[in-house]
């Protein structure tokens, strides 16, 4: 039983280990960001050779905006078009709401490399010659199913009579929508923006499977690399590092700001 | 008085249920009018109807002389004040109460003033900015009846407003209520289940039940005058005895005949009779109309209410006057006291 005695040192031990295995592939992915040589393991002195090649490369360069523009435009429509859904359903008929449910969640639960293969047999099926228009929409459809289930939590808590209250004082069903419910469910809205954000930015599979005409994504180029891999992508993984930790921070200390103004505001 | 709002024949059907079955109303101008029935009597739906938020399967419903079945809510000279408020948790008391006016576009020097106004008006002077989340049930309460007034609708619809604040506060707002609609001087249409609150406020009382109206009149006519047994047993306490009309002012019940003051019966009519509990008066037992033994006795502050076991029933008494149970005594009424119904139109 003398494991089971308090000690001091077990749970920082275990603790340091998870956030070791965690954080240590990407430190050294960073530090090797910097290296003088083309090795990923070798250490030869502190360059920044492989951003400026980075940001020279053609390829690269146009993957990062394809990822981008795609995760941006996909986030917008999947966005509009999954709230419009989610408030819709929640004033359905029980059957159909259910019907849909069960419907929508299927894409989540799917393998992804089955999903990937429906729309390419889609896309070729109906011709359609695939590339950035056909990965656009292919994010655009896999994200809505995550933002109606972000939103739909949160419109089961709004008061029915919400609604009606805006009507009843002469606003319009838009109107209301507008003013009245999207302010009481805008958290899960954000929350299925970022969502959907993410699963785009990520996506490989998919993107890999409806893409064409030489159309790359950030990860589809990375794969594509991977046998004559060199230092630009840990240049180009740094860089949306910094991002992701610099948008973090922003997301958590923003708030906190914002409260402490308030209090020494009253 | 104007005629401002009628319901013709209006029938509303929920997936076969039939919840109101062909209600005949008029509504005049400056009237405190309330609907007051039990759960589930159709007298929300009503409400609803004349909302805007339902729309009726069959009967028609003028507003001003014209139609407005088709007319969405938002075009009605008609505002609401809901049953838990729905005041808009993301705004602070005064663009709640600024939301119908923000909608009509009216230029905000004069939203400032209306504001202003109404927060007088309902005794909220100052929370302006406060956030509507931290107000206590009854200050939202009057922030959601500012909201709705600010609009200066020709109606106002309240649907069991007061039904989640506590009895101190409840009669406050009663009363407060009923000011406020002298001094704005427009229709109320007042929906609740709470009989004392309805005879409190109202001008007019349509009592509901099973999607049919069962009378409408002033406070006192519905207590005095109940036309048939369910008024008679859902306002107030009563005695509910069923009897035989001999003649005009002659009522036979209990294997005794009694003198009364109705009329117009047919001969040997089947009939409902009410007698007040306080209408009874405990007596020596000779002096008595009926006999009977005293089964309980409650203290209940004002009065005392007492059980007394007659030869055919249990007839409750309120009086101000303790009896002692098992004590053999005689109850005494006034032919006035006893009020005879029809049973045609009962439940």
């Amino acid at each position: 039983m003398v494991g089971i005695k308090k000690s001091r040192w077990l749970p920082v031990v275990v603790v340091g280990t998870i956030l070791l295995f965690f954080y240590l592939p990407i430190l050294i992915l960073m530090i090797f960001s910097f290296n003088d040589s083309r090795s990923l393991t070798v250490w030869a002195g502190f360059s920044t050779q492989w951003y400026t090649q980075l940001f020279r490369s053609r390829d690269m360069m146009e993957a990062v905006m394809t990822s981008v523009s795609v995760a941006l435009i996909s986030t917008l429509i999947s966005t509009f078009v999954g709230t419009l859904a989610a408030i819709g359903l929640s004033k359905s008929r029980k059957v159909v709401k259910e019907v849909v449910l069960q419907v929508n969640s299927l894409p989540i639960l799917n393998p992804e490399i089955v999903t990937a293969i429906g729309f390419m047999l889609l896309f070729s099926a109906f011709t359609i010659q695939r590339g950035y228009t056909t990965m656009l929409l292919a994010h655009i459809a896999f994200s809505i199913p995550y933002v109606i289930l972000s939103i739909l939590p949160k419109l089961r808590l709004l008061d029915p009579n919400l609604a009606e209250a805006a009507l009843d004082l002469g606003a319009t069903p838009w109107q209301a929508l507008i003013k009245v419910i999207v302010p009481q469910i805008l958290p899960g809205i954000v929350s299925g923006a970022l969502i959907a954000f993410t699963m785009s930015f990520d996506d490989f599979v998919i993107s890999y499977f409806v893409t064409g005409n030489g159309v790359k994504n950030i990860s589809i180029l990375v794969y594509t690399m991977s046998r004559r891999i060199n230092p630009t992508i840990n240049a180009l993984s740094t860089i949306l590092v910094a991002i992701i930790t610099i948008a973090l921070v922003l997301i958590n200390v923003l708030p906190m700001m914002k409260k402490k103004e308030k209090v020494s505001y009253e | 008085m104007r005629k401002l709002i009628q319901f013709k024949n209006i029938v509303k059907d929920f997936d076969g249920t039939l919840v109101l079955k062909g209600i005949n109303l008029d509504i005049y101008e400056n009237e405190f009018v309330t609907l007051l029935g039990p759960s589930g009597c159709g007298k929300t739906t009503l409400l609803r109807i004349l909302g805007g938020f339902l729309e009726q399967t069959q009967g028609e419903v003028m507003f001003d002389q014209i139609e407005i079945s088709k007319v969405p809510p938002y075009k009605r000279e008609i505002n609401t004040v809901f049953q838990r408020y729905a005041l808009f948790p993301h705004m602070d008391v005064f663009d709640n109460i600024a939301f119908g006016l923000r909608i009509k576009k009216q230029s905000e020097e004069i939203i400032k003033q209306k504001v202003t106004k109404m927060l007088k008006l309902v005794g909220l002077e100052g929370y302006d900015h406060r956030a509507v989340t931290l107000l206590s049930g009854g200050q939202q309460q009057r922030v959601a009846i500012a909201r709705a007034l600010v609009n200066e609708p020709m109606v106002l619809l309240l649907d069991e407003p007061l039904g989640a604040l506590d009895l101190k506060l409840r009669k406050e707002m009663q009363l407060e209520l009923k000011k406020i609609q002298k001094e704005v001087g427009i229709t109320f249409i007042y929906v609740t289940h709470d009989q004392e609150e309805a005879l409190t406020m109202s001008d007019k009382i349509v009592v509901l039940n099973e999607g049919e109206i069962q009378q409408i009149g002033t406070p006192t006519d519905i207590y005095n005058e109940p036309e048939n047994r369910f008024v008679a047993d859902f306002i107030g306490e009563s005695n509910i005895l069923e009897g035989i009309m001999i003649d005009d002012y002659r009522v036979y019940f209990d294997d005794k005949e009694f003198e009364c003051v109705d009329y117009g019966f047919n001969d040997n009519e089947e009939v409902d009779i009410v007698i007040r509990p306080e209408d009874l008066d405990i007596v020596p037992l000779d002096m008595g109309k009926l006999t009977g033994t005293v089964v309980s006795s409650l203290f209940k502050g004002v009065h005392y209410e007492i059980v007394v076991k007659t030869q055919d029933r249990h007839m409750i008494i309120h009086t101000t006057d303790d009896a002692t149970v098992d004590q053999e005594v005689g109850l005494h009424f006034f032919p006035e006291d006893i009020h005879v119904m029809s049973k045609l139109g009962a439940y």
